[in-house]
């Protein structure tokens, strides 16, 4: 890891569900900032800068919220920085907050991610058409399902993979009290049985339009000596790619291989599957789990259907993914990254809860946005990093 | 860790009224960062980080930085972020990826078209959505109110702000990517109608499409970069209440927490990101700057304001003079949001 030592002192999360009628975009922020501030211990004189991340300004209809919701943040008359890097966005937030204090500019911050759909569409936001660029037209599930299609050709993937991983997290989510969807009832039959929506992606496969927020607390080394239990950020990668040209592999996009790898090694971890406990993966589509098994590092290429298939990835398999539930359960876009980064956090600080992974010490938090183009990653550690200045 | 960091590099493209490039910046970064490579020996191979600032409301879309990454050619991929907001704050964040020791160079860019949509329309979707943008107070507007609170307390006249106007223009005629230049007769600009009262069309920056870049590079890295790299001695940004009706507009006390925070002292050059004439006279009272320092060589927003390249436009042009050795220790200032509610100091010297 470059620079000095950082570690998450504290996480918080909103409620998620369709429409939080009950609060605005600064409620929403500051229910996870209350939180994640109750959570690390800590008090606004110790935040020394936060950064907020979210998707598109589209998608609520504000240009630039961060201004408007300063008072809220508590930014007032502090740093704020504003990260926009598309889905990956909630990720590179946390990612950015940790190299502020790495770098050795502040001690403390906060990092605040939201999406609040229900203030503007989503759908009308991504259909708009530039000049002079072909619109997809087919929203991200339309986008999304040729790069499955083809996963399963390449692989020889069994058709119900992709309703194994729904019918896990679903499960999984029924544990997390945030969750947007908890369905503890589901099963493969009634997910092969959902609507198809985008061949092969089934209506069950695919994750929820949410409103929530998500907050860590970030500090130095001798702020995480100070609290009893925090995650130590043992490395971080962001890796960016062009959405498209000619020969890309957009199935095992070669930013994400080249950010894992970079990832693991700045780790000191050599083999991911056996070295890391627990993966919060950024999975909107069932699918996407074996692919992102396989792009991370945790499965051969052509493999990673069989590492779910096995029931590996389950809470009780040899690497539970998305204990929380995932994206497939709440999908705040904005912070759908950071969540997957603080559910990493927390499983190391041993404080998630019913979908606590007994004995967690090692976990990753991963996030990826646009056309899979955008990578972003964290592995955090309840063990102190040795040997570093 | 870095902690000797320094711009070795700056180009923009020429601030027009408007450009026939598209709104995701590519027409207008690809021949400035061909012109970054040219000056400084670099591939794009070689940059160890990018970081972009740009708005996708001014774009009209979602997504617009992701297709400015096709002006990169980002493949093998790279490791590369965005902020939604002026390209200064991507430097910001550059600087402090450096710092980490991650990387030891990084280009900066930041990009706007903002003649695509009516910008004092759109400036108008930063306040608050549920109370004060709904009537649309438009950016012009906001600006003409701090403007009247200066006036009515005494802290500037109508005629210093169009003297601000003509010695701006005065200067960018040395200016080649101006889009405003010239002499003026400032007793003839006070003759014009108001455009929005007390601003005159004067007072205002104009509409400019536009693109900027910037190369940081760490220690003897810099050094091999440039002859005189233009050391960043402080760097600092703030931000205030988003409430105008709580704040006192004829003051800015992000702006001048952060020049604290930066030191500024013993500057002798300042490019002011101040898109209005006001908005000059209150941050030089607020950043405490004598007469003696030089404001706005190059004509500085009110000849030409790419939105979201403006910022980082002040720290290239500041950069620029501590490069070519007209300045020692120079001061650039960026802001975004309503009557200067974001504000960044980025202070930098030569070293012999």
């Amino acid at each position: 890891m470059a620079g000095q030592l950082a570690a998450v002192l504290g996480t918080g999360q909103t409620r998620h569900t369709s429409r939080r009628l009950d609060v605005s975009m600064a409620g929403l922020c500051r229910e996870a900032i209350d939180r994640a501030m109750a959570d690390a211990g800590t008090d606004w004189a110790d935040i020394d800068a936060v950064v907020l991340g979210k998707a598109p300004d589209l998608f609520e209809g504000v240009m630039m919220p961060e201004l408007t919701l300063a008072d809220a943040l508590g930014a007032t008359g502090k740093p704020l920085l504003r990260v926009h890097t598309a889905g990956s966005v909630g990720g590179s937030t946390a990612v950015v907050a940790a190299s502020l204090v790495q770098a050795g500019v502040h001690r403390r911050v906060l990092a605040v991610a939201f999406e609040k759909q229900s203030e503007s569409n989503a759908m009308w936001a991504l259909s708009i058409a530039p000049p002079f660029t072909m619109p997809v037209g087919a929203g991200a599930g339309g986008y999304f399902a040729p790069h499955v299609r083809s996963y399963i050709r390449r692989s020889g993937a069994p058709e119900h993979v992709g309703a194994v991983v729904a019918v896990k997290d679903r499960r999984n989510g029924a544990r997390n009290a945030y969750a947007h969807l908890r369905q503890p009832d589901i099963t493969l039959e009634s997910v092969q049985a959902s609507t198809m929506l985008w061949d092969p992606i089934r209506y069950d496969e695919t994750c929820p339009s949410s409103d929530g927020a998500c907050a860590v607390v970030i500090g130095d080394e001798a702020a995480a000596e100070a609290v009893e239990r925090p995650a130590w950020i043992l490395a971080t990668t962001m890796r960016t790619e062009p959405t498209t040209f000619a020969g890309r592999d957009q199935v095992n996009p070669r930013a994400g291989r080249d950010a894992a790898a970079a990832l693991w090694a700045d780790a000191g971890i050599s083999d991911p599957m056996a070295e890391v406990d627990v993966a919060e993966i950024y999975v909107p589509f069932s699918w996407f789990e074996p692919m992102w098994l396989e792009n991370l590092g945790f499965a051969a290429e052509g493999d990673g259907w069989r590492v779910t298939e096995a029931g590996d990835t389950a809470l009780d398999g040899r690497l539970p993914v998305n204990p929380s539930g995932g994206v497939l359960c709440s999908n705040p876009i904005g912070a759908s990254g950071l969540l997957r980064f603080a559910e990493a956090a927390m499983q190391v600080m041993g404080r998630a809860g019913d979908h606590q992974v007994d004995g967690a010490r090692t976990a990753l938090g991963h996030a990826y946005g646009g056309g899979s183009q955008f990578f972003a990653m964290w592995v955090v550690g309840a063990a102190k990093p040795g040997g570093k200045p | 860790m870095n902690t000797d960091i320094a711009v070795v590099g700056f180009a923009q493209a020429p601030q027009v009224h408007r450009t026939s490039a598209t709104t995701n910046g590519v027409e207008m970064l690809v021949p400035v960062f061909q012109e970054l490579f040219a000056a400084t020996g670099l591939t794009r191979r070689d940059v160890g980080f990018w970081c972009s600032g740009s708005s996708d409301y001014l774009a009209g879309r979602a997504f617009s930085f992701v297709s400015a990454v096709d002006a990169i050619g980002a493949f093998p991929p790279i490791i590369e972020s965005h902020v939604e907001s002026d390209g200064a704050w991507a430097l910001y964040e550059a600087w402090v990826k450096i710092r980490t020791g991650e990387v030891d160079t990084a280009l900066v860019y930041g990009f706007g078209k903002s003649s695509a949509g009516e910008l004092r329309r759109v400036l108008a979707l930063q306040l608050d959505p549920y109370t004060v943008a709904p009537l649309w107070p438009d950016s012009v507007s906001i600006a003409a109110l701090q403007a009247r609170v200066g006036l009515d307390r005494g802290l500037w006249s109508e005629k210093e702000m169009a003297e601000v106007a003509a010695r701006s223009r005065a200067d960018a005629a040395a200016n080649p990517y101006a889009q405003l230049s010239g002499a003026v007769d400032v007793a003839a600009l006070l003759e014009e109608p108001y455009l929005a009262d007390p601003l005159r069309t004067h007072d205002c920056a104009p509409v400019t499409d536009g693109a900027a870049a910037v190369v940081l590079a760490a220690g003897d890295r810099a050094r091999e970069l440039c002859n005189r790299p233009a050391w960043i001695t402080g760097l600092e940004h703030r931000v205030d209440s988003p409430v105008l009706g709580t704040r006192d507009l004829s003051r800015s006390p992000s702006a001048a927490a952060a020049a604290a925070a930066a030191g500024i002292d013993g500057v002798t050059v300042a490019e002011l990101h101040a898109p209005f004439t006001s908005q000059e006279l209150l941050l030089r009272r607020e950043l405490g700057l004598s007469d003696a320092v030089r404001i706005n060589p190059s004509g500085g927003p009110l000849c030409g304001n790419p939105m979201f390249a403006a910022g980082l436009t002040r720290i290239g042009e500041a950069a620029a003079r501590v490069m070519d050795g007209t300045a020692e220790r120079v001061l650039a200032h960026a802001t975004v949001g309503p009557a200067l509610q974001q504000n960044l100091v980025c202070v930098m010297e030569g070293r012999s």
